[in-house]
């Protein structure tokens, strides 16, 4: 087993427990290359990806072009911003006429959930899923297990607990189902507004009380609170918010053990954890950036030695 | 498949007292000079030569590194089987030092060729050399010759060479087989 049973990595929930294994092995020896003096390997050389984004992203388009430029593939960048999306063109249209420009790959963020799925039925080309609306964004999931398999060892057996606005984050469902696929135990956390109704059907526990969460849990993932997907009040304000399900260090240090705390940025520093969490040792949050890229290169890789000459 | 055997155990440890004194000869005391094995079996000689060299030979300091090629290769899908990458293991500069390349067989030349792409990675060295326990004369695919070599064997190209160590392959002893496919 040295190659990924999917074509595109359109989700956690098309992959299986060796496709995980394999893509943290691959990142384990690309995570070596990337803190060589040259941190740079030949071997997509003839491969065109294009990175399309839909969506505002820094860290994520950031981190996939990176990956892709240390892999040396040649890379093509849009943002719909500054596209003719505006000017009414569908995605399929979009598309193929970037894939008339010979690309072998496209990496995509949408808004739109299922837009992964949908273009990986109808354009030729290997997909990968950068965050479609609230449904999965796979390689910040994979990239947080990786980071928390770095830091305990392994990720069977820990327990986690996603605290924060559970229902538009698309992070939260894919790091459920690539948590409880290498054997871990899940819990959500946060205001009973930001959880979905029936969640507790994936399998995981739900905790309103942000104590006790922490004093069940190995590792605290903090979401950010996205204010940019609500459109009614779910919480009566940012300070009570923060109240009830802000990380601080006086909490961390309250807690009987000491656990480790994640975040797949951006920061709201102040409300869903505290400057000084977010800069101590228990934090591996800039360490989750750095295995981003590995993570990403990865699954490139992975999923580039699929494509046929 | 039938195989035969090319080099039993005694004469692989004579090959080897031989090409460990060769590299004394060139390197005197290796102060200036690094071995690097290829993975994935380059590494198994490479840590031969390097014990031979410190306990038989009383060399002290030798730097001993491990160098997968994997994503130098110019075959990246090109082949039925993916590739699969091996780690690499080099915890010491190679800028301006006497590198000698260690694998086991040396076939096309292909390896060799990516294994001076990968090294560049790791700064710019004085010089290269390679050492190989098994050249398969007349395969070459690219100019490429070892500078210090066990034994040169003549072989076909439906026939592999496989060498067999005991502390790896479950091996009663180390031997050299040719195997026809």
């Amino acid at each position: 087993m040295s190659e990924l049973s999917v074509n595109h990595l359109l989700g956690i929930k098309y992959l299986n427990r060796q496709d995980i294994q394999l893509i943290f092995e691959t990142a384990d020896h690309f995570k070596e290359v990337i803190n060589r003096p040259i941190k740079k390997v030949p071997s997509l050389r003839d491969i065109t990806i294009a990175n399309l984004f839909f969506e505002n992203s820094t860290r994520t388009k950031l981190s996939f072009e990176l990956a892709e430029k240390r892999l040396s593939a040649d890379v093509i960048n849009f943002s719909s911003g500054q596209s003719s999306v505006k000017k009414g063109e569908t995605l399929i249209d979009t598309v193929n006429n970037i894939l008339s420009m010979k690309v072998d790959m496209v990496v995509m963020r949408h808004p739109n959930p299922g837009a992964g799925v949908f273009l990986s039925k109808h354009v030729n080309a290997s997909i990968v899923n950068a965050g479609d609306g609230a449904h999965e964004h796979p390689t910040q999931a994979l990239l947080d297990s990786y980071s928390i398999r770095e830091k305990l060892g392994e990720v069977k057996g820990k327990k986690v607990v996603i605290v924060g606005d559970i229902l538009h984050s698309r992070v939260a469902l894919s790091n459920i189902f690539a948590l409880q696929l290498q054997g871990a135990e899940v819990m959500v956390c946060g205001p009973k507004t930001l959880i979905p109704k029936y969640i507790d059907k994936l399998g995981v526990k739900v905790e309103t009380n942000l104590r006790k969460a922490l004093n069940w849990c190995d590792v605290a993932n903090m979401l950010r609170v996205q204010n940019e997907r609500m459109d009614i009040s779910y919480f009566p304000s940012t300070r009570e918010y923060t109240q009830q399900f802000g990380v601080s260090k006086d909490l961390l240090d309250s807690l009987d053990k000491e656990i480790t705390v994640m975040h797949p940025g951006p920061i709201n520093r102040g409300v869903e954890i505290t400057s000084d969490v977010a800069d101590s040792q228990q934090s591996i949050i800039l360490d989750q950036v750095e295995n981003g890229v590995a993570v990403r290169m990865a699954v490139i890789y992975l999923l580039a030695s699929k494509i046929k000459q | 498949m039938s195989q035969k055997v090319l080099l039993n155990e005694k004469e692989v440890n004579i090959i080897l007292h031989r090409l460990a004194c060769q590299l004394i000869e060139k390197h005197n005391d290796f102060s200036n000079t690094v071995l690097i094995g290829l993975q994935p079996r380059g590494v198994f000689l490479a840590d031969r030569l390097a014990k031979i060299l410190s306990e038989d030979y009383k060399v002290k300091n030798i730097q001993l590194g491990h160098l997968d090629i994997t994503f130098f290769r110019d075959d990246f899908r090109r082949g039925e089987k993916p590739l699969e990458a091996n780690s690499t293991k080099i915890n010491f500069l190679v800028e301006d030092k006497n590198i000698v390349f260690i694998d086991d067989v040396l076939y096309t030349g292909r390896s060799i060729r990516a294994a001076l792409t990968a090294i560049q990675s790791f700064g710019r060295p004085n010089e290269i050399e390679l050492l190989t326990l098994i050249d398969r004369r007349f395969s070459r695919h690219l100019p490429i010759q070892p500078d210090y070599r066990g034994r040169q064997v003549d072989v076909i190209n439906n026939e592999k060479v496989k060498v067999n160590w005991k502390e790896h392959d479950d091996a009663d002893a180390d031997t050299v087989y040719l195997i026809e496919k």
